[in-house]
């Protein structure tokens, strides 16, 4: 996926969520720590273009503390930044890979403890089927793959890494 | 990204970049504090054990809390109301305690070297919570995040250590901690409760004057007279150290810029700090008791997370 493909989509995904949530009143919109951030920035701009931007909540969750793998290593923490209560809300969680689903199962439990929203969605950039280990599926889909285990789905962020792209490494 | 060491024995054994990640981690974890459900499940199939050998509030409370807002399972042992009024020996209880199959064991006791003795016997991660006069490193971390919070930064801060140098582990981890964070140090107080050889040891200045001790910080963490580990009068009378080395709003106010007051407690007020200093804006004490509940689970994550692998 290069540069131009991946605004296209990302400006279809921004369409399909504001489908769903049409003045985004009551939608929060959380970003996964620490990749799914830039995903969730570069949807958040586009919204601010279409929509008033005082209506758009839009917090970040680190789910370390959250993880199933404690045990086998520690992971780099990152901030927290959710400044409003979820509860009653309709959350769409953003990620940029969709793989095992333990991400987001952490991310659900993570997200409970801010309060009770009243729905929680799911959005990533690519989802890599077949590969499940939880039974989560995103309701939001960039684009999805088939790949095998031993391969990696890396995104890159003009932000972050100085271009724009999908990979299949 | 994981701790140099096992144990948390001392900040004497901590490399700069372990206290960088310790502090870093209590950012986040006190994030987890302000949250509406002050809890994360992380530790979840950790137990701890708190051994308490000695007497105290604050830093009890605060390990145990720490454990609990970590979903780790505690148990509490003082040492008044056990076995060890029979005569049972440090060893013999830890291991007893171990094969209830405990993961880490958080120690207070009033022999310096106490947990460094128990790291070399058994296998569980060990957090020393005082040994004696010797060290307290969880309560030199909060000092330094409470510092950190306040002043931006620990390189090139000016700040003093005021009292009882002589039995304070509070003072020997402070000064550990904040030479190795590139930290500037005095140490202030009568000639018998400084140890006659501190300047040369630790690079410190030293200096017998309260009033220009006070003059040249950012910052002063006063420490508290104990009385209990004074074998022999080392200052006439209290009323006669509080003249000397008490400090108080009026000489606060003298100085001509405010400094941040801390204070490790628990305070003798009237003696080494009077009630209007200590209840001031410029006061940090009750800060450093809320950090250091934060500062606790960031150092009982990363050695669960350290041992384990």
């Amino acid at each position: 996926m290069n540069e131009q493909q991946l605004g296209i989509t990302i400006q279809r995904l921004t369409h399909q969520l504001l489908e769903n949530h049409l003045d985004l009143q009551n939608t929060v919109l959380i970003g996964i720590q620490p990749r799914g951030v830039h995903f969730s920035d570069r949807i958040v701009g586009q919204l601010k273009t279409q929509v008033d931007p005082a209506s758009i909540h839009y917090g970040k969750l680190d789910i370390t503390f959250y993880r199933d793998d404690v045990r086998t290593g520690l992971h780099e923490l990152n901030q927290t930044d959710i400044p409003f209560s979820v509860e009653n809300k309709e959350v769409v969680l953003i990620d940029d890979v969709l793989w095992t689903g333990r991400t987001i199962r952490a991310a659900l439990d993570a997200l409970l403890d801010f309060g009770r929203p009243a729905k929680v969605e799911l959005c990533v950039l690519i989802d890599r089927r077949f590969s499940r280990q939880l039974p989560i599926q995103a309701d939001y889909i960039g684009k999805s793959i088939d790949s095998f285990i031993t391969q990696k789905v890396k995104v890159y962020w003009k932000e972050k890494d100085g271009k724009d792209e999908v990979a299949l490494l | 990204m994981q701790l140099s060491t096992k144990h948390l024995l001392g900040i004497r054994d901590l490399q700069p970049g372990d206290i960088q990640l310790i502090l870093d981690t209590a950012t986040q974890f006190k994030e987890v504090l302000q949250r509406p459900i002050k809890k994360v499940p992380t530790l979840r199939d950790v137990t701890i054990v708190n051994l308490f050998y000695e007497n105290s509030t604050r830093t009890r409370i605060s390990f145990e809390l720490a454990e609990k807002r970590l979903s780790a399972d505690t148990i509490n042992f003082t040492a008044s109301g056990s076995s060890a009024a029979k005569g049972e020996t440090l060893l013999d209880t830890v291991n007893n305690i171990l094969s209830m199959k405990v993961d880490m064991v958080v120690m207070r006791h009033s022999a310096s070297g106490a947990p460094h003795f128990l790291a070399k016997h058994i296998p569980a991660a060990i957090v020393n919570a005082g040994d004696g006069i010797n060290e307290h490193p969880t309560q030199a971390l909060l000092d330094a995040f409470s510092i950190r919070e306040k002043l931006g930064e620990l390189q090139g801060k000016k700040i003093a250590i005021i009292g009882d140098i002589m039995h304070s582990r509070v003072a020997l981890s402070n000064i550990y901690l904040l030479k190795k964070m590139g930290a500037e140090v005095t140490i202030a107080g009568p000639p018998t409760l400084i140890p006659v050889y501190i300047r040369e040891a630790f690079d410190v200045r030293v200096e017998y004057n309260l009033r220009k001790a006070l003059e040249w910080c950012d910052v002063a963490n006063v420490l508290r007279i104990q009385l209990e580990r004074q074998n022999q009068p080392l200052f006439s009378s209290l009323r006669e150290y509080s003249l000397a080395y008490g400090v108080n709003r009026r000489l606060l106010d003298s100085l001509g810029k405010e400094i941040v007051i801390m204070h490790p407690g628990p305070i003798n007020r009237g003696v080494e700090l009077d009630s209007d200093v200590a209840d001031s804006g410029q006061s940090l004490i009750l800060h450093q008791v809320e950090n250091g509940v934060a500062v606790r689970m960031a150092v009982l994550y990363l050695l669960a997370g350290r041992s384990t692998n």
